[in-house]
């Protein structure tokens, strides 16, 4: 039986690299053959490995070819594969690797629109736009994410208090549907609510029109305080900014799920805003030279293989304290890099492998507000059972975003990783679920690799539009993904 | 789907009223699992199990398979595979004969070597092939530690699943990189009522433990499954025995 015995049956693609000299050599038997277009796929928790055949097209053309002749088990794009479950993985099918379409096609250094490419990261942006003084409209915890990714999964970052979602900075997107066609999408319509969000199951965004943020420098003043238990960090979250009198740009607060007591929701909050040039003047002059440079630091690829576990309770315990007792009770204007203020687990490439072969969880939950009381709750059951929880971040939403499918909701926002290996955490994550349900909040769906398909209904109250838009507009369920499949959606 | 620790969300037995299947499938229904399909020959039992099963809330389906009828598997299996995905594929059917009445009828014991071998050689190959076209699945395959070492008193059963084992191990290896996971468990002695009366072997275990050894090997996409655990050392160490001294052990 050879591995590539799917071959005839379900597919009609050519993969992107037909035609290399290696073909002539390739061992059908041979399981790490490089050039064979089947590949294992995961989500970057690195859970649920699927199959399917990997397709790189380089052009709106080949793409449109490719999703024209998805086989019976459809098609779904995939950029730089950091959702954490199984939203960009398509069992059987094709999966289209779109990072080959990077172009950045305009910029308005004035007006502050970028128009580009859906595989172009965030990271490129950056690169090319902090020099010119602008930034991102929002980031999530890492820049490798792509421009069609950010919209699939509709991401959210510390500002969405101030800013809102991702999607609602797009000013005009081009999907390819299901019927070949290239649509040009705007905000306010159905397509595009249904497309923010809908996890790449309305099309593949081939191009997007964005706008940006300005910067006066690439670095941020950063207040940072430790709020000794959760009412305290509540209290804080919802302060205004007292230098200026607003809520602060960016806020994100760390915490450790470990303590417990009076100590239980203890965090390390962080409050930032882009630094008015002004600030540097307390910099050396050669520092104040190059006010917009962007240059992060990248350490070593975390190695293969590392065994299981190495995040266990002892581990994390003491990690979270050290955090935790390590920073500054109360310091402010610290001007910390754009690099090392929103995306520090970026300086370690590949830090999901820390957790070993069996991989990670990661459970992001919203609840309202006036729902205090229910996060209190998680966050107590959570601490009661001691899981090894090392990177939980509590974020404070602002008003819900357009998208049918978006996630986040005005409340409360905690987001926890989970070692998938952990006894009881399958169980537990389900009691979290009917908790957060209760609540009337919601799980993320883009993080999302393991939630019941019972309680989707409740927790996305548009999930029947979202289903019919997709039945008119994809009847054949040409956009298909793992996720899709395991929450029928 | 399988979800992130492993828990199908459909499920297909093969001996549909085997203890450590049903086991299983009750353990799974609790966490996930809600499509059950029971393959085997239609029986009062074969809609018993299944009636317990819906009482659970999975919506459970039978279906009629006889592993003696190599040559209906094809269509008996892809008609259940054409109804949807199939996570998990739990290759649990096998007898275990009566070892003194069928070294005296050597067409029962062939019976035994059909059923338990060739009829999963079978069965197991038309279920791999489905999966790897599904790009994702399961196929957990029951084998026994008596395929291990061959002993006396149970050789006619112990090399039936000496080949299934061996066969599950190579299809394990031709499915790498698939999606396909072939995971093989290798039960000691259990207690159950098609156990009953036989003299029972250290180490031996339950239908219900041998259900959370699958659950665990799922959630670590294991490929190799001892129930109980204690036993991959205390065979590791049988299997070298010299024969004259393994003869006279008193198992």
């Amino acid at each position: 039986m050879t591995k590539n015995g799917v071959q005839g049956d379900t597919v009609t693609l050519m993969p992107a690299d037909t035609g290399t000299a290696a073909d002539a050599v390739r061992d059908p038997y041979d399981p790490h053959d490089p050039y064979d277009p089947y590949v294992s796929l995961t989500g970057w928790g690195r859970t649920a490995p699927t199959t399917a055949l990997l397709v790189r097209p380089r052009s709106y053309e080949e793409t449109a070819e490719a999703v024209r002749g998805a086989g019976p088990r459809g098609s779904i794009a995939r950029g730089l594969g950091r959702a954490y479950g199984d939203a960009a993985q398509n069992a059987g099918g094709s999966v289209l690797d779109m990072t080959a379409l990077d172009r950045i096609h305009a910029i308005d250094a004035d007006g502050g629109v970028v128009a580009c490419d859906a595989g172009v990261s965030l990271h490129r942006l950056m690169e090319v736009l902090v020099p010119l003084g602008w930034f991102v409209p929002v980031t999530p915890g890492t820049r490798y994410v792509t421009v069609g990714g950010a919209i699939g999964g509709d991401i959210h970052g510390g500002n969405h208090q101030v800013s809102g979602s991702f999607a609602r900075h797009v000013l005009s997107l081009e999907l390819l549907t299901a019927d070949g066609e290239i649509r040009t999408v705007l905000p306010g319509t159905p397509l595009f609510d249904a497309t923010a969000g809908g996890l790449g199951l309305t099309g593949v965004v081939l191009s997007a029109t964005v706008r940006l943020h300005p910067v006066a420098t690439s670095l941020m003043t950063v207040d940072t305080e430790r709020a000794g238990d959760l009412d305290d960090l509540l209290a804080r979250l919802t302060a205004a900014n007292p230098a200026t009198g607003r809520p602060y740009r960016y806020a994100v607060a760390r915490i450790d799920l470990l303590a417990r007591g009076s100590a239980l929701g203890r965090s390390v909050l962080m409050r930032a805003e882009h630094a008015p040039l002004e600030a540097l003047e307390a910099l050396p002059a050669r520092a104040r030279r190059r006010p917009l440079a962007f240059r992060p630091a990248r350490l070593p690829a975390t190695p293969a293989h590392l065994p299981s576990g190495l995040l266990g309770r002892a581990a994390v315990g003491l990690l979270n304290g050290v955090w935790y007792r390590g920073a500054p009770r109360r310091r402010t204007g610290e001007l910390q890099r754009l690099s090392a203020f929103f995306h520090p687990l970026d300086g370690v490439p590949r830090w999901n492998r820390v957790y070993g072969r069996q991989g990670f969880v990661q459970y992001q939950f919203v609840v309202g507000d006036g729902q205090e009381e229910a996060l209190r709750r998680i966050v107590e059951r959570v601490a009661r059972r001691g899981f090894p929880s090392f990177l939980a971040v509590l974020k404070r939403f602002g008003e819900a975003d357009p998208g049918w499918l978006s996630f986040p909701a005005a409340g409360w926002a905690l987001a926890l990783d989970l070692p998938a290996g952990l006894t009881g955490a399958g169980s537990f994550l389900d009691e979290l679920d009917e908790d957060v349900a209760a609540a009337g909040g919601r799980v993320n769906l883009a993080k999302d690799a393991r939630l019941r398909p019972e309680l989707l209904a409740a927790m996305y109250p548009k999930l029947a539009e979202f289903r019919a838009l997709r039945a008119a507009l994809d009847p054949g369920a040409v956009f298909t993904s793992d996720l899709s499949r395991r929450l029928d959606l | 789907m399988k979800d992130a620790f492993g828990i199908p969300q459909s499920l297909l037995i093969l001996g549909g009223t085997s203890e450590i299947g049903l086991a299983t499938a009750r353990r799974l229904i609790a966490r996930r699992t809600r499509t059950v399909w029971l393959a085997g020959r239609p029986s009062p039992a074969l809609d018993t199990a299944a009636d317990r099963l819906r009482t659970l809330g999975a919506e459970v389906r039978t279906v009629p398979f006889d592993a003696l009828d190599p040559g209906s598997h094809a269509e008996v299996l892809g008609k259940v595979f054409t109804e949807g995905d199939i996570d998990m594929v739990l290759l649990a059917f096998g007898i275990l004969g009566d070892q003194a009445h069928d070294e005296a009828d050597p067409p029962a014991a062939v019976r035994v070597a059909q059923t338990n071998y060739t009829g999963a050689v079978s069965a197991g190959l038309v279920c791999a092939g489905a999966l790897q076209i599904q790009g994702h699945g399961s196929l957990v395959v029951l084998s026994s530690v008596a395929g291990e070492r061959a002993r006396r008193t149970d050789f006619i059963y112990g090399s039936s699943k000496a080949g299934l084992d061996a066969f599950a191990q190579g299809l394990g290896d031709a499915m790498l990189g698939t999606g396909v996971q072939v995971m093989i468990v290798r039960p000691g002695f259990v207690r159950s009522p098609r156990t009953a009366g036989r003299p029972e072997t250290p180490l031996a275990t339950t239908p219900e433990a041998v259900a959370a050894a699958i659950e665990l090997g799922l959630r670590r996409r294991s490929e190799t499954v001892w129930v109980p655990g204690a036993l991959r050392p205390v065979m590791s160490a049988l299997r070298h025995l010299p024969r004259p001294v393994f003869r006279r052990l008193p198992v």
